[in-house]
């Protein structure tokens, strides 16, 4: 029961210390002090204490965009484990309904910037959409493997205690998954070198220019669940990466919190040391990502 | 007993439109008349077909009402049923005196045909059946037959749908040979491999042509759009399923089958779905986008069937329940959410009179309840939970996960392709749905017609709500359909076991219902804490922000074609769009502008040009048509001759 | 089933799929290059007990492949001035899509072949199959003669790797032999790139068409 309590709070809690690490390690390798670490708490705290300007275009739905974006990552967080620990809720398939509720949550997001009228959160929806169309096929190859390996339909079963004997079995693949999980954690989560939400171009944007017309708690929704769906798929791309267990639960939920800081550090140092791509060669590089978890599968499966 | 009810039924629909015809034109009394008959008889046949499900099966030489009939007789009686309450206001009597006793005549006929062929169980009454449904859906689509896109695609139907039935004939004229019998029953164990073949493929391509599958579609995206919406509805949520009723039919006849019937119908599924949400990405048109997403949605079904048919051959009872109940779930699923779409289209094309995307946006303000129908629609049709879309597709991609050899000993590796291409097919679905969504309903009016508009009225509204309960019912609650769809599997499979299989166990049916509830309970407690802090701070409206743009126009939104250009973009090599750019300008521009469209790959890239090379062949022989009767007759005795001297 | 090798091998068909997919000429160069100096590792590898001639040998392969064929082809690069983008007949996507259903169709069509027993479950077979298929797409699908070039060395990777299998049997004979093929091919493709570049100042390929009848 504890673990359950520890797993939600996590969930809850954690999500934007990430943006922090994040930030912290690009002004480090830009040789400025930088944000402090926590704050995207203080954005949060202060867009939830503001005031919201609505459009007189929208309706119902461009206040749901973010409601469901929010709901559906938090949902899909309580079906991922979290290192060592196996997740509150598993059941054989849930990995289909991860999927999905992230899908979800795009439809009403995607929905909602389409619903200002506006051209540019059109041109951002339709890059969203878009990319996830080939992001999706890269996730599920790699979904391939990893149950393959394991025998389990279930998140926690895939990723559960003796895991780490995949590394012996089928590294290749393993490698060939983990690569492909680390571009479609980029591109979900619009990281450079994949989107920049840093320009002062709104024209080159993805996930940034789609959510241009919200404010206040709406847009305190937005980074919320922008954050929380990072720290989910983070989670299930470090429980590949790093399967360690020390055999004590309170030392693997120490681990487990070390590792996702380092992997904020990791994406914070690609930030730092790549350019943004052209719009136009996303998609190369996404189909790039299907066909790496693709051959995974066709590895294993020979 | 329950039989007879559903006699009772399909009588009541059959003759329902006859009583309109003796009316005068102008008077809506025969239409009530119909609606009211049609009503009736679908409830009779509805508690017919749920009742027969508690006695044992009627089998005789005529007659056969199984799980599986049942299953496809439940759609059948429901959705023509609420088209016709729908077509009230569609297409009222009054407004439409030249065709609307045809259109209601042959709206009665069809289903009672297509309820007619789900009970056969004899060849000759299957086919009598199927061909009164082929020729009434025939007039059905050509009810606006002046307009000459509509009956060419009325005729370009008729031509595929006598394909189809002539397959049809091969493959029970080759049955009877087999069996020794007009009655459908189970072929014999020792079937020769190529016979079984034979039939297996006969089968595919008829009942393929009239399901539309892939290569096989042709007929189905004009059909389709010209159409009246709540015909388009019967038609894409009821007739087309009729053809993989057939196929289901036939494959469980067939005896052990070898395990490349299912691969071929797996990479036929996929190709029929993952081209066919990529052909709906490309249409501008309303109607013919949806159309194009019963492609999609076909191949889907056709994926768990042959999910099912691998299983067969692996003898893997789970691989063949889940992908049978997933097939034969997303066959109602389907017709329930398709029929929202395309009567929300409809009510979109009444109001605004016209069904280009791009024209329309903004309808939301206006029409509420049908926005909000066609959203519950559009993330049913996306297989996104908490709706009954998620459940099937989660039964197929679990028996495509099963299949592979996940837990298990025996697998086929061949299918691994399978759940990546059902996930691209759901993304871009999403993509598909959200470029509708916002184009039609969302943003600002990008047309006259579609700023003065006013909401559907309840007899368009009310069959669309009662078909988003159903959709929300099949998404909360899947174990209250499941025994219904187990009893399907044990009427398909005839070598597993009662009690074999149990949905229950296979699929997590109860945490689908609990993640539904709990995302719905979470939307709902968020935005009530939303609401709480929004007053609490207090809201201002004003313009859209647009990057500080002080006068945006409605013509300065993305359009749906921009949404979908990228996606387009990126399947250029199937979708082959026709640009008409305009030229190099001077350098004060005159007034220009820019095209494009889809054209259908099968059919204006391959279909129209062999033909047109035929009809260049053939009409080298022209001069022998003189216009002489003499010479024609002079041509028969020398045919005549011809004969003689051969044998 | 040597696991060393088959990582190795990996790495190849990997590389076959930046080759197809990169729209940089120059990355396409550098992806080949990499594939020699992998393939050059994979004759030490691949034998039982390693010699000076199989360093040597390896060495040879490591050179050729990995030095001195990149740095010709940089250098035609740079003297005929060529543009530095690819320019492929179809989409990047499209050829790595194709490129991909080829990998599985070679990884299917391994199993239906023949082999000796010792190679059943390696991947010499597949990679094999896979990086002639890779050669032949950018063959059959790049407009510029130096992208040809780069096809025509891909092919001849694949054939090297066929070659693996035969390292015991017949020790250096394939190698020398492909070797000498590859360069005499180099040789000859670079004059007549000199000859395309001269007679219609361009290297598209495309040109070529204005010769038929």
């Amino acid at each position: 029961m504890s673990h359950i309590i520890v797993h939600i709070v996590l969930i809850l809690g954690l999500p934007p210390l990430l943006l922090g690490v994040i930030g912290k390690t690009k002004a480090l390798f830009a040789g400025r002090v930088g944000p402090p670490l926590f704050q995207a708490y203080y954005d949060l705290a202060k867009l939830f204490r503001k005031g919201s300007v609505f459009s007189t275009t929208t309706t119902w739905v461009f206040r749901a965009g973010p409601i469901v974006g929010l709901v559906t990552a938090l949902l899909a967080g309580m079906l991922v484990p979290l290192g060592n620990h196996s997740a509150p809720v598993s059941f054989s398939g849930d990995l289909i309904l991860f999927a999905y509720l992230f899908a979800l949550g795009r439809f009403f997001t995607a929905s909602a910037a389409l619903d200002t009228g506006s051209a540019f959160e059109g041109m951002g929806a339709a890059r969203e959409v878009t990319f996830s169309c080939l992001a999706e096929p890269a996730l599920f190859f790699g979904f391939l493997v990893l149950a393959k390996l394991s025998g389990s339909l279930s998140l926690t079963g895939m990723l559960d205690g003796p895991f780490p004997k995949g590394w012996g079995v089928a590294g290749a693949s393993l490698v060939l998954v983990a690569a492909s999980l680390f571009i479609v954690l980029l591109v979900e989560n619009s990281r450079i070198p994949f989107d920049d939400p840093n320009t002062h171009l709104e024209l080159t944007m993805i996930h940034e220019v789609m959510v241009l017309d919200h404010s206040g708690p709406s847009l305190g929704m937005i980074l919320y669940g922008a954050s929380v769906k990072l720290f989910v798929m983070g989670a299930l791309l470090m429980r590949i990466v790093a399967p360690f267990e020390s055999g004590n639960a309170w030392v693997d939920w120490g681990l487990f919190v070390a590792g996702m800081l380092a992997l904020a550090m990791v994406i914070g140092v690609v930030e730092s040391v790549m350019a943004r791509f052209r719009l136009v060669f996303v998609p190369t590089f996404l189909v790039a990502a299907c066909l790496l978890s693709a051959f995974g599968i066709v590895l294993l499966l020979r | 007993m329950s039989e007879w009810l559903i006699f009772l039924g399909i009588g009541c629909h059959a003759v329902s439109g006859v009583p309109g015809l003796f009316r005068r034109r102008d008077s809506d009394a025969g239409q009530k008349f119909a609606v009211v008959l049609g009503l009736i008889g679908s409830a009779l046949g509805i508690v017919g077909a749920v009742g027969s499900l508690w006695q044992p099966p009627v089998a005789n030489s005529v007659i056969k009402i199984d799980a599986i009939s049942v299953i496809f007789l439940l759609p059948i009686f429901l959705i023509p049923a609420l088209g016709g309450v729908y077509g009230l206001t569609y297409w009222k009597q009054a407004e439409h005196i030249h065709n609307g006793q045809k259109l209601r005549l042959f709206y009665g006929l069809v289903t009672a045909a297509l309820a007619g062929v789900t009970i056969a169980a004899n060849s000759i009454l299957f086919l009598v059946a199927w061909e009164i449904m082929a020729l009434s859906a025939f007039f059905l689509i050509t009810t606006e037959d002046e307009d000459r896109m509509v009956s060419e695609a009325g005729w370009l139907y008729l031509v595929t749908t006598h394909t189809a039935t002539l397959c049809l004939f091969a493959l029970f004229a080759l049955l009877r040979n087999v069996t020794g019998s007009f009655t459908l029953v189970a072929l014999p164990d020792g079937l020769g491999a190529g016979l079984a073949t034979a039939i297996f493929l006969l089968a595919v391509i008829g009942f393929g042509l009239k399901a539309g599958l892939m290569p096989l579609h042709v007929w189905l995206p004009g059909a389709h759009a010209m159409a009246p919406s709540h015909v388009s509805a019967l038609m894409s949520g009821v007739l087309i399923k009729i053809g993989i009723y057939g196929l289901v039919r036939i494959c469980s006849l067939l005896p052990h089958p070898p395990l490349w019937w299912g691969g071929l119908l797996l990479v036929a599924g996929t190709i029929s779905g993952v081209l066919g949400v990529v052909f709906a990405i490309g249409q501008h048109d309303l109607k013919r986008l949806l159309a194009y997403h019963s492609v999609e949605n076909i191949g889907i079904i056709t994926m768990g069937l042959g999910l099912a048919m691998v299983g067969r051959s692996l003898h893997r009872a789970d691989c063949v329940a889940l992908g049978l109940a997933g097939a034969l779930l997303h066959v109602w699923n389907h017709g329930l959410f398709k029929s929202v779409l395309f009567f929300s289209a409809g009510a979109v094309i009444h109001a605004t009179h016209t069904c280009e995307i791009d024209r329309l946006g903004g309808l939301a303000k206006a029409m509420p309840r049908t926005a909000l129908c066609f959203a519950i629609g559009a993330v049913a049709i996306c297989g996104l939970p908490p709706l009954n879309g998620f459940v099937s597709e989660l039964l197929i991609y679990l028996g495509l996960f099963r299949s592979i050899g996940i837990g298990h000993e025996t697998g086929w590796a061949g299918s691994a392709f399978a759940p990546p291409a059902l996930a691209l097919i759901g993304a871009l679905a999403v993509a598909c749905f959200v470029k509708v969504f916002g184009g039609v309903f969302l943003g600002v009016a990008r047309s006259e017609h579609a700023r003065h508009v006013r909401e559907a009225d309840a007899n368009m509204t009310g069959p669309m709500l009662v078909l988003v309960g159903c959709c929300l019912l099949i998404g909360l609650a899947p174990l209250l359909v499941a025994p219904l769809f187990e009893q399907g599997v044990y009427a398909w499979s005839p070598d597993l076991a009662t009690g074999a299989v149990s949905l229950v166990m296979l699929a997590p049916l109860r945490w689908v219902s609990v993640a539904g509830l709990a995302l719905i309970v979470l939307i709902v407690v968020a935005g009530v804490l939303l609401g709480l802090r929004l007053r609490h701070c207090g809201t201002a409206s004003s313009g859209t922000w647009d990057c500080g743009y002080a006068a945006p126009t409605a013509r300065m939104q993305y359009t749906s074609s921009s949404f979908a250009q990228m996606l387009v973009g990126c399947f250029v090599w199937v979708l082959r769009p026709r640009v008409h750019a305009p030229g190099e300008q001077p350098l004060f521009s005159r007034a220009t502008q820019f095209r494009s469209h889809v054209p259908d790959i099968v059919l204006d890239g391959a279909l129209r040009p062999s033909f047109r090379f035929g009809a260049k062949i053939t009409s080298s022989f022209r001069f022998l048509q003189a216009g002489n009767i003499h010479a024609y007759l002079f041509y028969i005795v020398v045919f005549l001759i011809l004969l003689l001297l051969w044998r | 089933m040597n696991p060393l090798l088959d990582l190795i091998l990996v790495a190849v068909l990997l590389l076959n799929f930046v080759a197809l997919g990169a729209s940089q000429l120059r990355t396409v160069i550098h992806a080949v290059a990499l594939q020699g100096v992998l393939l050059g590792a994979t004759i030490v590898v691949a034998h039982s007990t390693v010699t000076v001639w199989v360093i040597v040998m390896a060495g040879a392969v490591i050179a050729l492949k990995g030095v001195v064929i990149p740095r010709m082809l940089f250098h035609a690069i740079r003297e005929v001035v060529i543009r530095r983008e690819v320019d492929p007949i179809i989409g990047c996507i499209a050829s790595l899509l194709l490129g991909g259903v080829g990998t599985a169709l070679a990884v299917l069509f391994s199993k239906t072949l023949p082999i000796a027993h010792e190679h059943i479950g390696s991947l010499v077979v597949p990679a094999a199959l896979s990086t002639v298929l890779t050669g032949f797409l950018i063959l059959t699908t790049r407009v510029k003669a130096i992208s040809q070039v780069v096809g025509y060395l891909v092919l001849e990777n694949g054939i090297f790797i066929f070659g693996l299998l035969l390292v015991e049997a017949m020790p250096f004979l394939v190698e020398i032999g492909v070797l000498l093929d590859l360069f005499v091919a180099i040789f000859v493709m670079g004059i007549i790139i000199y000859q395309i570049s001269q007679e219609f100042s361009t290297v598209s390929t495309r040109k070529l068409s204005a010769l038929k009848e």
